[in-house]
């Protein structure tokens, strides 16, 4: 429903845009302004996006660690997107979790969220304390992003690379067998 | 003879491209503390040619990995300007690197480095890592990346890696200067107690 209400007002927003080219700006600038306050974010520090790294259902996590200025990330969510439409009925569940700075909330990530029109379930994490978090989320991250987790209650696998839909296909099914 | 030469020419770049495989493999995870770090030649927004070397009285450095146009690499930089302010007197100048791959990044070009360089008044040499050959050597896989580096007769020994400080978002409210810390450990001829820390950085654009 959430996401029924973002569609509508981005395509009134985008119609206006084109109707109206050239007229009243600020009018387009409120429309914008309703978009981006109807985003709604849930922001964690480590302590609380920790239960979302370790779930333990019957369903295979694929948690991607991006932000809107990392450009490798920008260019492999489409692939996240991609993969939560194609398996998210069978037992996938794609997360992803934004580094953006809290300042950009409003004007990247927001923005960002209803332009891709993002349909996995984005969290936000924002704890400075990066040299605590970063080596719990794997031991062998320095920091760099995109990083991706792969888990299910078994078994799980630390990705320090960029995917394509491909690749990400085959890691997943190792998981699903 | 002119085919026994290109013949020569063709084995020789062979066994170069194999040699230069196999250091790229070596050097894949780059250095750890205890570990000397390679001097290099790089040119810098002035148009000169740097290296390690050429500073004839430095006890040390500190090398930055950074660039324009990571957000985290941009809030560090007055940091990075004051670290150079505090300690290049001292004997650790700053030595800032950018290794990105400019026609990937064409916001790191030369021309950006030296419009940033000059808009910030940064203090200390912003060097080109042009040919993308020292930041492997190093290991850095982001922007910023610190190597805090001390000149013994070995060379110039790893003494400390990762972060500038313990909180990106507001200098003030940082409770440890990691960098500060390892130097004034340097500095006073102790032990350097935290020598590696880990941050979020922006991945370094190699050129593939």
């Amino acid at each position: 429903m959430k996401y029924m209400i973002l569609v509508c007002l981005l395509t009134f927003g985008s119609c206006k845009n084109e109707v109206k080219s050239g007229s009243d700006s600020s009018e387009t600038a409120v429309v914008e302004a309703v978009n981006i306050a109807s985003v709604e974010l849930e922001i964690y520090d480590f302590n609380g996006l920790e239960k979302f790294l370790n779930q333990e259902d019957d369903k295979v996590h694929v948690v991607n660690f991006w932000a809107t200025w990392c450009a490798p990330c920008v260019k492999e969510l489409p692939h996240f997107e991609e993969l939560n439409k194609n398996y998210k009925l069978k037992n996938v569940e794609v997360l992803l979790v934004s580094l953006d700075f809290p300042k950009q909330y409003d004007k990247k990530l927001k923005p960002f969220i209803l332009e891709h029109n993002l349909q996995s379930k984005v969290l936000v994490l924002d704890d400075v304390a990066m040299n605590t978090w970063v080596p719990k989320v794997n031991k062998d991250w320095d920091g760099a992003i995109p990083v991706t987790i792969i888990y299910n209650k078994d078994k799980r696998q630390f990705y320090n690379q960029s995917f394509t839909y491909e690749e990400l296909e085959i890691e997943v099914g190792k998981f699903l067998n | 003879m002119k085919y026994f030469k290109s013949i020569t020419v063709i084995a020789l770049l062979i066994m170069l491209s194999a040699f230069t495989a196999n250091t790229k493999s070596f050097d894949e995870k780059g250095y750890d503390i205890g570990d000397v770090a390679t001097d290099f030649k790089l040119e810098n927004i002035d148009g000169d040619m740097v290296s390690l070397a050429d500073y004839k009285n430095a006890k040390g450095f500190i090398v930055v990995f950074t660039c324009n146009t990571c957000p985290y690499a941009v809030r560090y930089e007055d940091r990075i300007i004051a670290l150079d302010k505090k300690y290049a007197s001292k004997g650790y100048p700053v030595i800032a690197i950018m290794p990105n791959n400019t026609s990937k990044k064409p916001g790191d070009n030369m021309n950006a480095m030296k419009a940033r360089a000059a808009s910030k008044g940064f203090t200390f040499p912003y060097l080109i890592d042009a040919e993308q050959t020292i930041y492997p050597q190093y290991g850095a896989t982001k922007t910023p990346h610190v190597y805090v580096l001390e000149k013994t007769k070995k060379g110039n020994v790893v003494q400390y890696i990762g972060a500038i400080d313990d909180n990106y978002k507001d200098a003030a409210l940082v409770n440890t200067k990691y960098v500060e810390m390892a130097v004034d450990a340097l500095l006073n001829g102790t032990k350097v107690e935290e020598t590696k820390t880990r941050a979020i950085g922006c991945s370094i654009k190699a050129k593939k």
